[in-house]
Parts: C-alpha cells; sequence; structure tokens
C-alpha cells in the first residue's frame, strides 16, 4: 500500500457542546477516537495519514472548557483556554508569572491564538522518527531509529530514554510543574486529579503514551494552587528560530528566598527527556543555600546527574546546566 | 513634462489585489467539470520500479485514470521526467491518480501497489567518490562533456587528507588565471580550511501547484512561474506543442528563488492527464510534496588556500570544491563561485578545481545567487581571520581587494560595466558607524558576547537582447507587455517606466500588460540571475523609443515640419517650439490605426523574437505599436555589488545568536524603485541570515530518507530572526550600458547578509571560523565550551 500525505483523510466528526456528552462519545468509540481542541499537533497527524480515528471529537463548543477561575487563592483554568489567553491573563502574569511567560514563547502568535493550554500539555512527541510513521516502539513497532550510531538525534533526549528517545516538546509543562499544578481528568468513570509532575509519563510506564491521559479520558482543568503565587520566577526556551520553534531545552523555576536565602525551590526542564524532568537533586543542592553565583554554579551542575547524550546531542548537557543555573541566579532574563 | 518615473516609489499594480486576496494565485483557478490530482511519491532513496498495480484504485468510485513515466516521453540522462520509474531520491514522483475530488484521489494513491527493486543511494558526494563507493545514478556519478560518466577517487586521496581536510582526488573541471606559485611566494600570510555548506530547499511560499486544461486544440495552463514567455516556451518545448497552442496563464507568484525559472516539470502531469481525460485537471502541491520537488541549493564541501600581502593584499586562491547537485540534470553553482571569489578579492592568481557529484537527493537547480550565495559566507570569515593576524582593519582589508571598473575576473578575464564597491564600502561603513562598532568586538557584556561583521557579495546584473513591446490605444493611454513575469518583485512594473519615461507619460495613464500568453506578450528574458530590471527596462526603452519615434512621424506628417521637431509628454505629441501645436496620444493612434503598416504593427521588425513577432501581430490594428530588440550597447557584463554590515550578540552560555543591527548597500546602478531595491536588500540579507543561522536538511545516512520536510523542521527564517529595522543605502550611480542605468539586484544581499553573519559570529567567537553553515545553536554552543562538535568536519545533511 503506497503512502500518501497531506491530505485528511474523512472521519466522523463530533461537536458536543458539554464534558458529558464529550465523555459519552469518548466512551462510545475508545481508542477509535480522538479529541480535537487546537489541532496544531492534531492535524500534523491527521495530515500525515498516521493516525487514522474513526471519530473525532472536537471540543469547540464546550464552554465549560475555558477560561480562568479563581479558587483559593490559585486558579483554575480550562484546558481549552487558549495560550495567548493565559499568556495574557492578568491573575496569571501577576501571580504565576512563569506559566503566563511559557505560555507566550510557544510557537507563533498565530498558533498561539489557536493552541490551548490542555493541547499543549498534552502534545505527543516531535520526533521525526516516529512522526514520520516509521514503525518505531512507541508506535508499537519493534525498534528505535534515532538511537543508533548513525541516527540523526540532535533534538533527542540525554535522559529517561527507555527503548525511546524521544522528547517531551511542551514549553507550559515546566511551568506548571514548577507550579505543583493538578491536572484534573475526567472519564466515565468520574473525575480524578493527578499532579502535574505525575501528569506525564516516560516510555518505561507506557512507551505509547506521553501523558496518564487514556483515549476515553478529557483533561478538563488546570489547578494552580496558590503555593508558589508571587514567588521568584525564571523561564527561558532555547530554540534555532524564534518562532515557530520547539524547545531544544527549556527551564522553568520557582523559588522562594529570604534573607538572600533560596528558602525552596522547584525546577523543571523540558527537551531532555521523554517527560519534563524535576531537577529535584538541584532543589535539594540549593534549598538553604544563598542566591548567589556559586549556588547557581552547584545547582547546575546537579543537573547533570544520570544524563547521557546520543551521538549529535551532547550540546543538550551545557546548555541545561547553563539554563538551570540561569534560573537560579535571582534575575529573570 | 511628467516627472521622471525611473526613482520614484510606485505601489505596483498588483499590490492592492495582493493585499485584499483577491489575487488569484495557480491554485485558485476553476474550470467547468475540474477534477483532482495526486501523486504517489517515492519512499525510496533510489529503486526501480518493477510493477503498478493500480486496479484497485482504478475501481473505486470517482477515480478516473493514472498517469507513468510510460506515458511521458523518455529524455536522455541525466534529464528529469515528472514521473520515474527510477526514482532517484526519496520523494521523487513515481505516478499521478486522476480523481473528482482530492480525497477520493488520495484514498486511491493508498490502494496503488508498487513493487520497487531496491537500488544502491548516496547522499554524500565524499561517499559516492570512494574507491567503492554507491553511484547515485546507474550510469555514473557525475556529468562532464555532455555526458554521465563515474570519477573515484583513491585511498590514497583520502588517507592524505585526513579526517578533517577535504581530500583533493580527480577533479572534472578547471580554471586558471596568474602564476598560482608566484602568488603564494608573494605572500606574507597562508591560511587554509576546509568549509561545508549546506544544501536547503528553496522553499516559496506558494508551492508549484497547477491546473490545465484543453480547448479546441490549445492548452490552457495556469501555472505559478517567475518568468511568463519562459514557461509559455518551455511548455511547448515540453509537452511537444506549437508555441501557438499553448496559453500560459500565472499573473501571481508566491516565490520562486529560482525554483520556478521557466514553471516546473511537474505542469506536464496536469496538461498530460487533461489530455487524456478530456477535463480540467487541478494539481495542487501540498508543502510536503513541494519539499521534495520544489529544487534545492547544491551544497558545497570546499578547501581553501588563500595568501595575503602584509598590506591585505590577496594573492593567491586555490580553491577545490565538491558539489553535491543532486541526481538530475548539471550545476554550475561551484564554477560560479570560482569565478565571484576571483571577483570579489581580485587576486593576483587563482586555480580552481571541482567535482560536482550526483547524490540521491532531491533535484538541485539556481537558487538566489547560485553559488555566489554559497562562496560569500564560506570566504569571509577567512578574510577576517587574515586581517586579524596581519593586524588590519577589516573593512580597509576588503577596500584594498575590492573591484573597479578596470577590473577583470573569472576563467575568461571578464570585464565589468562598473564597480562601485569601494563606494558601497564606504556608504556602508559611515551608516553602520563602523569605526565605533568594530571596538566592541568581542566584548562580554554578562553572557552576551558583541560580534561585528561584514559581508560582500556580487552577483550577475542584468542580460541583453529581449524585446519591448508597448501599444498607444485609441484611448489614450499607454499599454506596455511585459513577458517577464511577477515573481514579487516588482520589477515587470517597475521597467515598464522606462517606456513612459522615453513617452513622458504619466504612470496612472500606464497600464502593465503580464502574465497571461493570451494578452499578447514579448519575448523576454528568465525573471532569473537578476536579469530583469537590467534586461527590460532596455526593451521597454526601446519600444518607448520606437513609439516615440513613430508619435514624431505622425505629428509632422499632419502638422508639418520635421519629425525631431516633435516632442511627447503628458499624452501629447508637439512641436517643442510651440507646445500647443500638436495631437493627443489617443489621436496619434486613430492616425496610426489609418495608415497601418509599420504604425500599427502590421509590419514588423525582422529581428525581434517570433513570441514577439506573434504578439504584435495579435496587437495590430488596435493602436500605435512600439516594438523593438534591445540592441543597445553590450560590451561588458553588469555586475552588482553589495556590502553588508551586522552586529551579533551571541549568548555564551546557550549559543544563540541574536542579529541586533544590519546595514546593507547596494552597488544596483540607478536605482528604479527605492521601496522595491529595500525590499531585495532587506528579504535577500534575511533569507541569509536563515542561510547562515537556521536552514537545513537532515538526512537518516541509513535508510536515506530526510526529516528536515515540514517547515518547522527544515527552518527558514521568520521576521523575529532579523532585526525589527535594517538600514539600507545604494550607490546609486548609473550603470552605463543601461539607458536609464539600472542594474539587476535580487541576488548579492542574500550572500552579503549571509556572510555579514557568519562573520559576526566568528568574531564573536575571538575570531574562531566554524567553517560550516548553518551556525546552529549546538555548533556554537559545542565551540563555546570546548566539547566535540556534534557533527564531523565534512558531514552534510545533518
Amino acid at each position: 500500500m503506497a503512502v500518501i500525505r497531506d491530505m485528511i483523510p474523512a472521519f466522523e466528526l463530533f461537536q458536543p457542546a458539554s464534558i458529558g456528552d464529550t465523555l459519552a462519545l469518548l466512551d462510545r468509540y475508545g481508542d477509535r477516537s480522538w479529541v480535537l481542541a487546537g489541532g496544531l499537533d492534531s492535524f500534523d497527524w491527521l495530515k500525515d495519514r498516521i493516525k487514522r480515528p474513526e471519530a473525532v471529537v472536537e471540543l469547540g463548543q464546550v464552554a465549560e472548557l475555558r477560561g480562568v477561575r479563581e479558587i483559593d487563592g490559585g486558579l483554575e483554568i480550562g484546558a481549552l483556554t487558549t495560550l495567548t489567553e493565559v499568556a495574557s491573563h492578568p491573575a496569571i502574569r501577576e501571580r504565576f508569572g512563569v506559566l503566563a511567560t511559557a505560555a507566550g514563547h510557544v510557537a507563533t502568535p498565530q498558533i498561539r491564538n489557536q493552541g490551548t493550554l490542555g493541547g499543549n500539555v498534552a502534545q505527543d512527541t516531535r520526533c521525526w522518527y516516529y512522526r514520520s510513521g516509521w514503525p518505531c516502539y512507541r508506535a508499537e513497532g519493534n525498534t528505535c531509529y534515532a538511537s543508533t550510531r548513525q541516527s540523526m538525534n540532535r533534538e533527542h533526549c540525554v535522559m529517561g530514554g527507555n527503548r525511546c528517545v524521544a522528547v517531551n516538546a511542551s514549553d507550559t509543562a515546566p511551568a506548571l510543574i514548577a507550579l505543583d499544578a493538578q491536572m484534573v481528568i475526567r472519564s466515565p468513570g468520574g473525575e480524578r486529579v493527578v499532579d502535574a509532575e505525575d501528569f506525564f509519563i516516560g516510555p518505561a510506564i507506557d512507551i505509547t503514551r506521553m501523558t496518564v491521559l487514556e483515549p476515553s479520558h478529557l483533561l478538563t482543568t488546570i489547578r494552580i494552587p496558590s503555593t508558589w503565587a508571587g514567588a521568584r520566577f525564571y523561564f527561558e526556551k532555547v530554540r534555532d528560530r524564534q518562532a515557530w520553534d520547539f524547545a531544544l531545552v527549556n527551564v522553568a523555576s520557582a523559588i522562594r528566598a529570604s534573607g538572600g536565602r533560596i528558602q525552596d525551590a522547584r525546577v523543571v526542564v523540558n527537551g531532555v527527556a521523554p517527560y519534563p524532568v524535576r531537577l529535584h537533586a538541584v532543589e535539594d543542592v540549593v534549598r538553604g543555600r544563598p542566591v548567589s553565583e556559586e549556588t547557581a554554579t552547584a545547582g547546575g551542575e546537579a543537573a547533570l546527574e544520570g544524563t547521557r547524550p546520543l551521538r549529535h546531542n551532547d550540546f543538550k548537557l551545557p546548555l541545561m546546566r547553563n539554563l538551570v543555573r540561569r534560573s537560579l541566579r535571582g534575575t529573570q532574563a | 513634462m511628467a516627472e521622471k518615473l525611473i526613482g520614484q516609489d510606485i505601489a505596483p499594480p498588483d499590490l492592492e489585489t495582493k493585499v485584499t486576496g483577491r489575487a488569484r494565485f495557480a491554485e485558485d483557478f476553476r474550470a467547468e467539470g475540474m477534477v483532482f490530482a495526486k501523486l504517489l511519491l517515492s519512499p525510496m532513496p533510489h529503486a526501480r520500479v518493477r510493477r503498478i498495480d493500480a486496479s484497485r484504485a482504478l475501481r473505486m468510485p470517482g477515480v478516473l485514470g493514472i498517469l507513468t513515466a510510460d506515458d511521458l516521453p523518455d529524455p536522455e540522462p541525466p534529464s528529469e521526467r515528472p514521473l520515474t520509474n527510477e526514482p532517484l531520491y526519496v520523494g521523487e514522483p513515481i505516478l499521478a491518480l486522476a480523481a473528482v475530488d482530492e480525497t477520493t484521489a488520495a484514498d486511491a494513491i493508498e490502494q496503488i501497489e508498487v513493487d520497487l527493486e531496491t537500488l544502491p543511494f548516496v547522499l554524500d558526494p565524499l561517499e559516492s567518490l570512494r574507491p567503492s563507493g554507491p553511484n547515485a545514478r546507474l550510469e555514473g556519478n557525475t556529468f562532464v562533456d555532455g555526458e554521465v560518466t563515474t570519477v573515484k577517487w583513491t585511498e590514497a586521496d583520502y588517507a592524505a587528507a585526513g579526517e578533517d581536510e577535504l581530500p583533493m582526488g580527480e577533479y572534472t573541471s578547471d580554471w586558471s588565471i596568474g602564476d598560482l606559485d608566484a602568488g603564494f611566494a608573494e605572500a606574507d600570510l597562508v591560511l587554509e580550511e576546509t568549509v561545508v555548506h549546506q544544501s536547503l530547499t528553496h522553499h516559496p511560499l506558494e508551492p508549484r501547484s497547477c491546473m490545465a486544461y484543453w480547448q479546441n486544440g490549445k492548452l490552457h495552463l495556469f501555472g505559478s512561474t517567475q518568468s511568463t514567455a519562459r514557461t509559455h516556451s518551455a511548455l511547448a518545448d515540453m509537452l511537444d506543442l506549437e508555441l501557438d497552442d499553448v496559453v500560459f496563464v500565472g499573473q501571481y507568484c508566491g516565490g520562486g528563488f529560482g525554483s520556478k525559472i521557466a514553471g516546473s516539470p511537474i505542469m506536464a502531469v496536469p496538461a498530460l492527464l487533461s489530455r487524456t481525460l478530456g477535463r480540467p485537471v487541478m494539481l495542487r502541491i501540498t508543502r510536503y510534496e513541494e519539499n521534495y520537488i520544489g529544487r534545492a541549493r547544491p551544497a558545497q564541501q570546499a578547501r581553501i588556500r588563500m595568501g595575503w600581502r602584509k598590506d591585505g593584499k590577496v594573492t593567491a586562491i586555490d580553491l577545490y570544491m565538491v558539489q553535491d547537485h543532486g541526481p538530475y540534470g548539471s550545476s554550475g553553482d561551484h564554477q560560479a563561485a570560482s569565478a565571484i571569489a576571483s571577483l570579489m578579492y581580485q587576486p593576483h592568481a587563482m586555480r580552481f578545481r571541482g567535482v560536482s557529484i550526483y547524490t540521491n537527493t532531491p533535484p538541485r537547480s539556481a537558487q538566489r545567487q547560485p553559488g555566489g550565495g554559497q562562496i560569500a559566507p564560506m570566504l569571509e570569515p577567512l578574510m577576517d581571520k587574515a586581517a586579524r593576524e596581519l593586524g588590519i582593519d577589516r573593512v580597509e582589508m576588503r577596500r584594498v581587494n575590492a573591484p573597479d571598473h578596470d577590473s577583470t575576473f573569472g576563467p575568461g578575464e571578464s570585464k565589468l560595466t562598473t564597480a562601485y564597491v569601494r563606494e558601497a564600502i564606504d556608504i556602508g561603513a559611515e551608516r553602520f558607524g563602523w569605526s565605533e562598532k568594530t571596538r566592541l568586538s568581542g566584548r562580554r557584556d554578562g553572557t552576551k558576547l558583541t560580534g561585528i561583521g561584514v559581508g560582500l557579495s556580487a552577483f550577475v546584473g542584468g542580460s541583453f537582447g529581449y524585446d519591448g513591446l508597448v501599444v498607444i490605444r485609441p484611448d489614450g493611454d499607454l499599454y506596455i507587455h511585459q513577458g517577464t513575469g511577477n515573481l514579487g518583485t516588482h520589477s515587470f512594473a517597475d521597467t515598464a517606466r522606462a517606456a513612459a519615461d522615453v513617452l513622458g507619460m504619466p504612470w496612472d495613464r500606464c497600464h502593465v500588460i503580464w502574465g497571461d500568453t493570451a494578452e499578447h506578450l514579448p519575448w523576454s528574458s528568465y525573471q532569473a540571475g537578476s536579469q530583469t530590471a537590467h534586461a527590460h527596462s532596455r526593451a521597454n526603452h526601446a519600444a518607448g523609443n520606437d513609439a516615440k519615434r513613430k508619435l514624431q512621424e505622425i505629428a509632422a506628417r499632419d502638422l508639418g515640419g520635421s519629425p525631431e521637431a516633435y516632442e511627447t509628454g503628458d499624452g501629447r505629441v508637439f512641436r517643442r517650439s510651440n507646445p500647443t501645436q500638436g495631437m493627443s496620444f489617443a489621436q496619434a493612434a486613430r492616425r496610426a490605426i489609418e495608415l497601418g503598416g509599420a504604425y500599427s504593427g502590421q509590419e514588423l521588425p525582422d529581428d525581434i523574437h517570433e513570441m514577439t513577432v506573434a504578439s504584435a501581430q495579435g496587437l495590430a490594428g488596435r493602436g500605435l505599436i512600439g516594438v523593438a530588440k534591445d540592441n543597445y550597447t553590450r560590451e561588458n557584463g553588469p555586475w552588482s555589488f553589495m556590502m553588508g554590515f551586522a552586529l551579533v550578540e551571541v549568548d555564551a552560555e546557550t549559543g544563540e545568536v541574536e542579529i541586533k543591527e544590519y546595514t546593507g548597500v547596494a552597488d544596483c546602478g540607478t536605482v528604479l524603485h527605492p521601496r522595491g531595491v529595500a525590499a531585495q536588500i532587506h528579504g535577500g540579507a534575511v533569507q541569509g541570515f536563515g542561510m547562515a543561522r537556521s536552514q537545513k536538511w537532515v538526512f537518516d545516512p541509513k535508510w536515506g530518507v530526510p526529516f528536515a520536510y515540514r517547515l518547522y523542521t527544515a527552518r527558514p527564517p521568520g521576521i523575529l530572526d532579523g532585526p525589527l529595522t535594517m538600514d539600507w543605502a545604494a550607490v546609486s550611480e548609473p550603470d552605463p550600458q543601461n539607458p536609464v542605468g539600472a542594474k539587476g539586484i535580487g541576488e548579492p544581499p542574500l550572500g552579503a547578509g549571509a556572510a555579514a553573519i557568519t562573520s559576526a559570529i566568528a568574531d564573536a567567537l575571538g575570531g574562531t571560523c566554524l567553517c560550516r553553515t548553518p551556525l546552529t545553536t549546538d555548533v556554537i554552543l559545542a565551540e563555546l565550551e570546548g566539547r566535540e562538535q556534534p557533527y564531523a568536519k565534512l558531514d552534510t545533511h545533518v
């Protein structure tokens, strides 16, 4: 059978107007369904005819999935809220600036107008072997094409690989983990709340998925607790072009400092593993130490624990180390 | 008298339709009963089609038929067919299928079984040149003297070079001027480097979609092209039709950059499918397909040895170049690169040796400043390195070596019309603030390293001998027929002003006719190689003069006196001594029709092209016809030059590069249209920034499959990848061989932009030339951190 790309095959389109109706459809079609939000990840898959769902459930009519609400000093953000809204929302900017900054670094203004926060965290990996339809482990085949000596793996992982060396490409995911956010997931079985840190999974847990979301699950809301409101935040993304590019490495951090000392910190990087990586080792190193260049350097070095580069991505090591160091310095770039 | 139009900012006539979305590009056309075609592309880098089974597809409702290579003429290797039975790269079209809609066509393509026999493939010329390396084509790996043949190097050639130097085995083209040994003997400093320049896809915004139907035996084809007249004739040749039996429409073009010079081979597919099916056929090319069939710039792996005298004068250049030119045809980028090197630096002696090798990667073609675009960013950092070692100011170094009006260059010791290079350097240095900025070289502020770069660039800026065709209709307006095409530069409108100025015609009474061969267009240059501004200001000037002479003759005939006693202006021909005595162009046009003969196009000059003859005949009797071949002086080559200056900041901790400032100064003769020149200087520079910084190909070497086939993975530059504002200027000294003084300026801005960035990055790194493009974050960071480079020195497609 010959392969053709760039032409979306026919599917049945559903546009439910409530979460209940959405869940009913997902329950009915199970793994033959596809949840469509902004479409930036979905349409690439559909156009390439590699993912071929029978039913596409488009969420645009589900008003209850949109918007930002106050909860107990924190915020609740509907999964369908656009990245532009997240980047520009006054309460997010004021209290959880790291998320607004991260959302503002995604792709392009046009994509941010269309793309949603839920879609940005739930997106699939951009490993080009996998996205080109190669039958790798992640695609339920029996090899990884990206990890051989000859493979082109400049943009692949330096840690956390397990039969798969793809990376998570989200810019908002590390910011959400830094903020200790919670992901609210609805399914026909009920509601489940998962810490952002546990929401993203690596190939060791399930090689075919980037998150805990199963086919009949819907990410409805993202809760940001008040815990880190107004903390010192840092976000930076390094990429090859200044727009329409995924991160080679990004970093998000939240720091509580008092009297010139770091009381507590959460430091998260993405683009280095199949999931956003919370750097507990870095946090442990810097906790209780003064905000200083020495602390930043020590934190940066700790970031490299457990890393192992592939043939073409050794540069991600110094890049991650330096970004972590910057995130600890005490000044937002 | 109307003010001269040349040199003014005048919005081109297509602006409003473009910005309001009313312009019809190739895929916007519709015709009654139109059906759609889709392509089946090769999944393998080199294979032979053993069998095609389309039976299941053809049984599907709505499927109308297929077209394969067997339905097309079989050209001699290494020519390309739009469909093939021996795919030579992943993505090469094997067959096309037509159906009532695209969804059906795509579904049907998936039902086709193509049995492919795999054949050896090669992605890197240096692998093909190995003693037992594979050839990209069954007939060989290179094209020499009109034949595909094979060239292999010896193990000793490779061993002599080691890992990080380009081996230099047998070469297939060479030239030299002067005494190379003497040139190097004269040198106080000699540097030698191996430099790699990557291939990159053109990626115009508009892919090469096309629609075709046949009516009363004539092919009507709607496509995207740079050059209207040349696409018309190319289609006739490709499909073995009389010129008269082809109507080509392509008024708007979403960019070509050299990939749509005379349309595209793929245009034959809807044309032939439509003939078979008896229905209009639309072939919409997707971005994915455009990546494969949309052409690319040849990569070059070079070894460069250069010598300098203490005062900075280049004494000798020894250039050895291996070129990757894809699987088809021949490419002269490497030869152009060598000639341009000799032009830019005027060495006392120079030797060039090179081979151009076939690979199983997408086909190459000219890409904006072919050869020059590669050599400028390769050589300029070496010039800097020499300046640093000799303790000479880098701008002074360019001045010392700059060509002037009397310079010669290249294997044929070619001559120039003009070269105002020192003037461009001086204007640029002043505007950019070179003497102050150069003190910032290598300065570290926090994590930011400042780099200051310069980029000199050159390219041919014109051609000769094409036809102009204008009509003054009985409405008294001037209709300027343009066969050049509208690739987006405005030159189709700007060069029309040469005819208007000859006649003193206000622009609101001028109408440019372009983009549809049914509208009677004259024979024209390719809209490529920066030819149009020069070639068609000449041709339109000639046609304007012919019209003016006829107006003067008609006035003299009717009003008395000699023709020379009359002048034209503001839509009238009038007596110089008494301007109230005269006649309007409307009256003159009616008289021309009454008089017939040459006045109204019944009699035509014998030196014009057959296409112009046919067009003039089509217009005969409709007004006063001005038609002429450009027979102006054509002694020397019009070449244009560009000097770029850049200030960048390299982040020492991330390897990121921010281009903070850019100034470009052109020697492009008289400025035809200031905004148009600015657009070329800025647009070309940004394209060069992408070439220097981000855009590239990536192939899996084991499977021969590319990955940078989407815009987001190919990474052409975006609007945020350059400074928000960029400065420009032009020397604006007229070219003596052009009646309005113009030289083309489409190409040199690219090399200047790219070279200013490779130069500036090397400067920020304390003079270290990384000697490859693109200089991506990983390459720069590895250098800054003292780690192993992510790629081997000679790696390409990585």
